[in-house]
């Protein structure tokens, strides 16, 4: 196994309690940042590590946090997104759960670097056992003089709050979720303005996943430099797979990014390969978003170059033969998984999940979902599997959030690679596997 | 009045994370405590919310409605918040909730005769890598690598718990 | 040096203040314009939800000479100095358009024929405009029960497009708003949740708001058809607003009293629920004269006295074929 920079002390008695973590070297980030370091010293620092955002866009985090207006008059604040709800990805429950001072850690310090006072950490309301295991982390942070007035006695002040969601995976997508955060529906706002100018409540906000936060306070004590030597190229670091589906080992696991797929797949260090030595039969690596591979595209890219757990080899052919690394949600399939079916559900996902704001959003996923329950119980037409390729294409890039891409993606990706399967399932529909399960129920709410 | 003297006293210290003015912040913390206190969220417990944090009641309703956590009618005792997402659908979900089905049976959203129980499938829970998956509020703890067995367990001590 | 931003769409040029936004600029220059179904610009923070005005910008500006990638929202979008925009030029965004009014038509009913909104129809229009002749859409369609809220106003929800304006309009025009919208994705609805009616001076504005027939005035129900109506502009001295309106009248009936709505269909001042409801004699009324619907309005059609020809003259006038 590579470098463990997040889950190094995982399994260190009582590291989720501040005693434990501290014996580990906790706070560390936040003592060398408050007393030694100006914050832009610290965004200089996170710029040259190259992290970028781990919740699935991989935008540059310094460079986010770069944009923030910081000579507004108003209050800047820092919200970390932990409405973990992308089908498939499971890191940041993990993390919050076994080492929530870690993310408070990094909550601190990044605060401290964005100039912000107060700040949010946005969990998703189903859980809530995890929003308690903060809320009591925190109240120990605060008994130690990391959070409150004058911390460190270096005069900086900074509140955290844990806000809990309400069940709505849209809030993942980060407008939506400062709308939520200010007690509205999870609508996702037009951009611009961006968050880094207009915010929560109109403020220059910087809005980070959990695992982008907690790769922080690393980046401080060792420098940046030391984590852009891990990794390969513009994908520098550690990245949290969280591997689910038709695998030995399901699991949260840190890989330095660069790791075969393959390894990946088969090594007992990671997923430790398929049950019952079944065939591989496609993978959805970063999250039910992103598209979905065959097994021979997964492995080797189009040009048979190993494929690499990075965000460039992931996404080496663009949308033809390649994926991207997304959230780091990894979804195997064996041979018997059928792909209609799981489309399907994918697809009922996101029209569950739509906020209905926008047109094509609104109405298209549900359109999707209805033809793709119909050819996979039976009733399907050859005509279908074009005119889902065209719906999946008119939703694309035509809304106002990514949730549109992110239903629309999924269907294309599948029925690009597995066509046949769809001409199966309408043609043979005797053949379909939905007479072995129940029927289906559309999406409602 | 839905709250308690205590729970006024927890919802003023929740609006205090916010800046000034901007208690509709509170809105979604306030739902779950309201709903935890009464199982499901009637209008005149909405109505309440809505006076306590100052703002209209359609502003409540309209939140209430968009959030899928959250009982618009009665519901039994236990929530079996069971995911039929994807990931835990390729490790036996779906078998899973037609057999709670069954077991109960109830179909989706019914509450059952004793009043216990309401099955309502949600999606993804975060939980792919221990699915089978469902959860069960007011406490919202997870019960994961569902099986058969486990299902007849906890239903089993649920009943006992009445 | 002047402060104004030069923009170009489909080849035409514009010069316009800062802070215009593209569908401004474009309804300057007058000709082909993107339609907007939500935007509405009396009503602040409208916009961006339809999609129908998504428009591409093939120049940012001047300094920044890229295209932006994806098409835009041209209501929210402002014009940059230099920018290059392909509204109706580009094939990219006519059948973007065409995607988003059939995304708008799938689950709206095809029941213009006794819907009171037919010829004043904002969706009708652009499905004339931009949709296409068949449907491919052959799922069930959602449907809600009509109810009325408040004693003036239907709301036929099945017709709704989710426009948000008539939230904005109560929102803004009125103190304490009792509707909006519930549920999410596409079962989403405009409701009050509880059946409640709204009831306040100004709540008769949204029905001038709606694109379509979902609001609608029940005074005005199955009267007449919209084409037969004969409209006036009229004004009263009015406590509350402009009182400034234009009369619908059937022979010497007024059958509806409405705002006076611009070119771009967009309400010129807000009236009250008193001049829109409550005042349906004529001598209530100054009436100014024939209202001027402009060309394109199926309202203009055969409905205004044109002087009287004689035949003979048709005889000799080269508009007349043998």
């Amino acid at each position: 196994m590579g470098k463990q920079i997040l889950l190094e002390h995982i399994n260190k008695p009582g590291i989720n309690t501040i005693d434990g973590y501290m014996k580990n070297g906790g706070y560390a980030s936040v003592e060398k940042a408050l007393k030694s370091m100006s914050p832009d010293q610290v965004v200089e620092e996170v710029k040259t590590s190259g992290l970028r955002g781990r919740g699935g866009a991989g935008f540059p985090t310094g460079m986010k946090w770069s944009f923030l207006d910081k000579k507004s008059n108003k209050p800047k604040y820092l919200v970390c997104n932990a409405d973990e709800s992308e089908p498939g990805t499971f890191k940041d429950r993990y993390l919050m759960e076994r080492i929530p001072h870690l993310l408070i850690e990094g909550m601190i310090t990044s605060s401290f670097a964005l100039t912000a006072n107060t700040s949010y950490i946005y969990v998703r309301g189903e859980m809530m056992y995890v929003i308690r295991i903060l809320e009591k982390a925190i109240a120990e942070a605060y008994a130690k003089g990391f959070l409150g007035k004058n911390i460190l006695g270096t005069g900086y002040d900074l509140d955290l709050y844990v806000h809990p969601g309400g069940g709505a995976y849209i809030c993942g997508e980060e407008t939506a979720l400062l709308e939520s955060l200010e007690g509205k529906r999870g609508n996702p706002r037009n951009k611009p303005p961006f968050p880094a100018v207009s915010g929560l409540y109109d403020s220059p906000t910087v809005v980070n996943n959990v695992e982008t936060i907690a790769a922080v306070p690393w980046i401080i004590n060792n420098g940046g430099a030391s984590y852009a030597a891990i990794g390969i190229g513009k994908s520098s670091g550690t990245k949290l797979i969280s591997a689910c589906g038709n695998i030995n080992k399901p699991g949260v696991y840190e890989i330095e990014l660069g790791v075969p797929v393959e390894e990946f797949i088969y090594s007992d260090q990671y997923c430790g390969g398929i049950p019952e030595n079944r065939e591989l039969k496609a993978v959805v690596a970063g999250g039910s978003s992103v598209p979905i591979l065959p097994k021979e595209l997964i492995l080797k890219t189009a040009n048979g170059e190993p494929r690499l757990m990075t965000y460039e080899s992931l996404s080496d052919g663009g949308f033809v033969s390649g994926t991207m690394l997304g959230s780091g949600g990894f979804i195997v399939f064996n041979d018997q998984a059928c792909i209609v079916r799981n489309l399907w559900n994918f697809t009922r996902f996101y029209h569950h999940e739509s906020c209905g704001q926008c047109s094509p959003c609104r109405e298209g996923t549900g359109w999707m979902e209805k033809v793709l329950h119909r050819i996979e119980h039976g009733h399907g037409k050859m005509t279908d599997i074009d005119l889902l390729v065209d719906v999946a294409k008119k939703i694309e890039g035509k809304t106002i959030c990514p949730l549109g891409e992110a239903a629309a993606w999924p269907v294309a990706s599948a029925i690009r690679h597995f066509r046949k399967e769809f001409e199966n399932h309408i043609l043979h529909p005797e053949s379909c596997s939905a007479k072995h399960l129940y029927f289906g129920t559309l999406a409602v709410h | 009045m839905a709250f308690s003297a205590e729970r006024l006293e927890q919802i003023k210290e929740i609006k205090n994370r916010y800046p000034a003015g901007k208690h509709k912040s509170a809105l979604l913390p306030v739902l779950h405590l309201a709903q935890a206190d009464h199982g499901w969220l009637p209008i005149d417990v909405m109505n309440d919310v809505a006076e306590v944090l100052d703002i209209h009641p359609i502003e409540v309703y309209e939140v209430a409605t968009f959030y899928t956590m959250f009982h618009l009618k009665p519901v039994g005792k236990y929530v079996l918040e069971i995911c039929r997402t994807g990931p835990c659908c390729l490790v036996g979900a779906e078998s899973l909730i037609q057999y709670l089905k069954n077991k109960l049976n109830v179909e989706e959203g019914e509450v059952t005769a004793d009043g216990l129980f309401t099955i309502k499938p949600v999606e993804c829970l975060a939980s792919c890598g221990t699915g089978p998956v469902l959860q069960i509020g007011p406490d919202y703890i997870y019960k994961e690598n569902l099986t058969e067995e486990k299902l007849d367990q906890l239903i089993e001590s649920l009943r006992a718990k009445g | 040096m002047s402060d104004l931003l030069k923009v170009t769409i489909d080849g035409k040029s514009i010069e316009v203040a800062p802070g215009t936004t593209i569908l401004q600029a474009a309804r300057q220059i007058g000709d082909k314009y993107p339609p907007a179904m939500c935007y509405y610009t009396p009503l602040k923070n409208t916009g961006g939800k339809c999609r129908v005005c998504l428009v591409k910008v093939s120049q940012t500006s001047e300094a920044n000479p890229r295209p932006i990638p994806k098409l835009v929202a041209s209501c929210l979008t402002k014009v940059e100095n230099g920018m290059v925009v392909e509204n109706e030029s580009s094939a990219e965004v006519l059948e973007a358009r065409k995607g988003v009014v059939e995304f708008l038509l799938i689950n709206h009913p095809l029941d213009c024929p006794i819907c009171d909104q037919a010829g004043e129809c904002d969706l009708q229009n652009l499905s004339y405009e931009h949709g296409t002749e068949t449907t491919r859409y052959e799922e069930g369609r959602r449907e809600f029960n009509k109810i009325d809220i408040g004693p003036h106003i239907q709301l036929h929800m099945t017709r709704c497009i989710l426009c948000y304006r008539c939230v904005y309009a109560a929102d803004q025009l009125t103190n304490s708003r009792v509707h909006g919208v519930l549920n999410r994705g596409d079962v989403s609805e405009i409701s009050t949740y509880i059946q409640n009616s709204i009831d306040n001076d100004f709540s008769g504005n949204i029905i001038d708001v709606c694109p379509v027939g979902a609001l609608t005035d029940k005074t005005y129900r199955f009267k007449q058809r919209v084409w037969f109506s004969k409209p006036y502009n009229a004004h009263r001295n009015c406590t509350k607003c402009s009182g400034k309106t234009v009369l619908w009248m059937k022979d010497e009936n007024i059958i509806r009293v409405t705002a006076r709505k611009n070119k771009f269909g967009e309400v010129e001042e807000f009236i009250c629920n008193e001049c829109r409801f409550d005042h349906r004699s004529k001598t209530d009324w100054v009436i100014e004269g024939v209202r001027d619907m402009g060309d394109d309005s199926v309202i203009s059609a055969n409905k205004y006295e044109l002087p009287v020809v004689s035949p003979a003259v048709l005889v000799d006038s080269k508009f007349v074929s043998e």
